[in-house]
């Protein structure tokens, strides 16, 4: 059996999501890999993948031409995975529908070769499925699989031509720029709630973050009331976060932000309500008002 | 344009379901059933669209229970013209949603799928695309905003890293995230209005598609409960309890 992984390359790098998917598709057998746009040397680099297949072309990720591409090579494999990013679960799908085939997304533990374990209704439940696809398509919660390490083997490269994409075109990103650390790879997440009651409030976060090398997240409220950008909304639909340290500051706990964030390996809850239900998964909480808790945590540190 | 909307009914966001006792699947029975919160959200942007003038129909449609009419009947009560129910007592994988869907998509001809990201009880996250792949259609998924103009449709989309804007060739299909819109409430005149528009039901077998399952569930388990810790007293307190308890900082 070999599996083919679909690796995002940033700045240069592999993705620390993709590497945890990498780890989990070399529980299958042999591991090829496929890179769009600059980054064949990184993947290469990865131990562990056998082949790189490069696809310089096509070097934003529209769903589009990458999955009619997967669907051209996929019957070499007998798993193509991703990471369960946005781009994972952009164009993995599309490529299970290219291939009438019913995708598994979100896996958080590999049973057998066809049997995986997938939270439903916000993680409140795991299900464990059997697949009976020939080919199985799966995204990979990275807060699940340990990331493979950046480099030590040498794969060899081999550069794919992309389809053409007439139908859908790029226009523009927008990144936020940040020197923090990524919030699915970051050893500390710091997230405000709605309590922080303003943007101007919300970067009382910050010296903290600073101090732990953190980074910053938010509750839904936190990002639809405009505090935050919505790259940084952590929970069931927003981004998936199991660091050592999660704190939670001025969020009501709510199970979609719990989706997100329970599987932190110590929560700190800092909130006035001590009904609030963040207390209830917290290891250590404070009942106290953020304005004056914050200021104390950042001296304290 | 004709836009059509799936949507589906799932227990509501504010419930908390549990697994049953025999590890067989979730308690669903006496729950209270909501429209999924974002198919609300794609049915209040066809709506949005019709009233701009871009759209002149909007078409929504459900596969599912006989009981999903209250969905339907929710949605046209939002503004949507009429509807479809595609019934079945099965729950279907959206590999199987998306066939039954690419049917009505070929008999009603849309320019236009507006429908939700994410099932909130599946959390597959995947129909729109398997839709899109099957009618060989563009995708704009996770959207936040869109403006039709010149028979296409630019989508921003929420991305890992940001916001990232791609035009699409229509007809396409666009999943609606969080921040799309904020969904209007129906005003009890158009509920009653509501409950005169057409609603079709058509038995799903009759699509003459597969929909058939491939994943079969061997369990349904509790997720480990966290246990409550403890309250502190002070933001010192708290250090000194990262740093020699839990050992974190
Ligand atoms: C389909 C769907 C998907 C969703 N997905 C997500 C998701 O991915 N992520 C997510 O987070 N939510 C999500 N939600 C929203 C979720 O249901 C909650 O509405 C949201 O998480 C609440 O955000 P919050 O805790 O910041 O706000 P609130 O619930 O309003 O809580 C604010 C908290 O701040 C506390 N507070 C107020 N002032 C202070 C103070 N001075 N000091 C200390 N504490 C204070 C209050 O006691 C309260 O507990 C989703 C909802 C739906 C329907
Ligand atoms: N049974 C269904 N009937 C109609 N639409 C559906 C159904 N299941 C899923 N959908 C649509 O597909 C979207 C994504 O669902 P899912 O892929 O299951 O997360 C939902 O938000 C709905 O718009």
């Amino acid at each position: 059996m070999t599996a083919l992984v679909l690796l995002e390359v940033e700045n240069g790098e592999v993705r620390q999501a993709s590497r945890s998917a990498l780890t989990a598709a070399a529980r299958f057998g042999d591991v090829d890999a496929i890179v769009f746009g600059e980054g064949a040397s990184a993947a290469a680099a990865l131990p562990g993948v056998k082949r790189v297949l490069s696809v310089p072309a096509l070097a934003t990720d529209l769903a589009e031409p990458a999955a009619d591409l997967l669907a051209s090579i996929a019957k070499d494999y007998s798993h193509i995975l991703a990471s369960a990013s946005a781009s994972g679960k952009n164009i993995l799908p599309r490529l299970a529908g290219l291939l009438d085939v019913q995708p598994v997304p979100d896996v958080v533990e590999i049973k057998d070769a066809e049997t995986f374990v997938r939270p439903i209704y916000a993680g409140n439940a795991l299900a464990t499925v059997r697949s009976a696809d020939s080919i199985k398509v799966l995204t990979i919660r990275s807060s699940s699989f340990d990331p493979a390490p950046k480099d030590g083997g040498s794969a060899a490269v081999e550069t794919l031509e992309a389809p053409a994409s007439e139908k859908s075109v790029f226009v523009k990103v927008e990144l936020s720029a940040s020197d923090r650390p990524e919030l699915e790879s970051a050893r500390v997440v710091i997230s405000g709630g709605k309590g922080m009651k303003d943007a101007a409030n919300f970067k009382l976060l910050e010296p903290i973050a600073d101090k732990l090398n953190a980074a910053i997240g938010a509750s839904r409220s936190a990002v639809d009331s405009g505090f935050a950008p919505n790259e940084m909304q952590v929970g069931q639909t927003g981004k998936i976060v199991a660091p050592e340290l999660y704190i939670a500051v001025g969020l009501s706990g709510a199970i979609q932000h719990l989706a997100g964030m329970k599987d932190s390996r110590v929560i700190v809850a800092i909130n006035t309500d001590p009904e609030a239900p963040i207390f209830r998964v917290a290891d250590y909480g404070i009942v106290g008002d953020l304005f004056e808790v914050l200021p104390a945590l950042e001296k304290a540190l | 344009m004709k836009i059509l909307v799936p949507v589906k009914r799932v227990v509501d966001y504010n419930v908390k379901v549990r697994v049953a006792a025999d590890g067989s699947g979730v308690e669903t029975q006496g729950l209270k059933m909501s429209l999924n919160p974002f198919d609300e959200i794609a049915v209040e942007e066809a709506i949005r669209l019709r009233e701009k003038g871009v759209a002149t129909e909007v078409v929504v449609v459900t596969i599912g229970v006989q009981a999903a009419q209250d969905i339907l009947r929710t949605s046209m009560a939002m503004g949507a013209d009429r509807a479809i129910l595609v019934k079945t007592d099965d729950t279907l994988e959206p590999r199987a949603v998306a066939n039954a869907l690419k049917a009505i998509v070929e008999r009603e001809q849309p320019g236009l799928v507006c429908m939700g990201k994410q099932a909130i009880d599946d959390d597959m996250n995947a129909t729109g695309q398997i839709l899109a792949a099957k009618l060989g259609w563009p995708q704009g998924t996770f959207a936040s905003a869109v403006t039709v103009a010149d028979g296409r449709i630019e989508v921003a989309r929420e991305i890992d890293g940001g916001t990232e804007v791609v035009s699409l060739a229509l007809p396409a299909v666009v999943t609606a995230d969080l921040r799309l819109n904020e969904p209007r409430y129906a005003s009890l005149p158009n509920i009653m209005k509501a409950r005169k528009k057409p609603l079709e039901t058509l038995e799903a077998t009759d699509l003459g598609v597969d929909l058939a399952s491939r994943l079969t569930i061997v369990s349904v388990a509790e997720p480990t409960e966290r246990k409550e810790g403890i309250k502190l007293g002070s933001a010192a307190e708290l250090v000194e309890k990262l740093k020699t308890e839990a050992k974190v900082i």
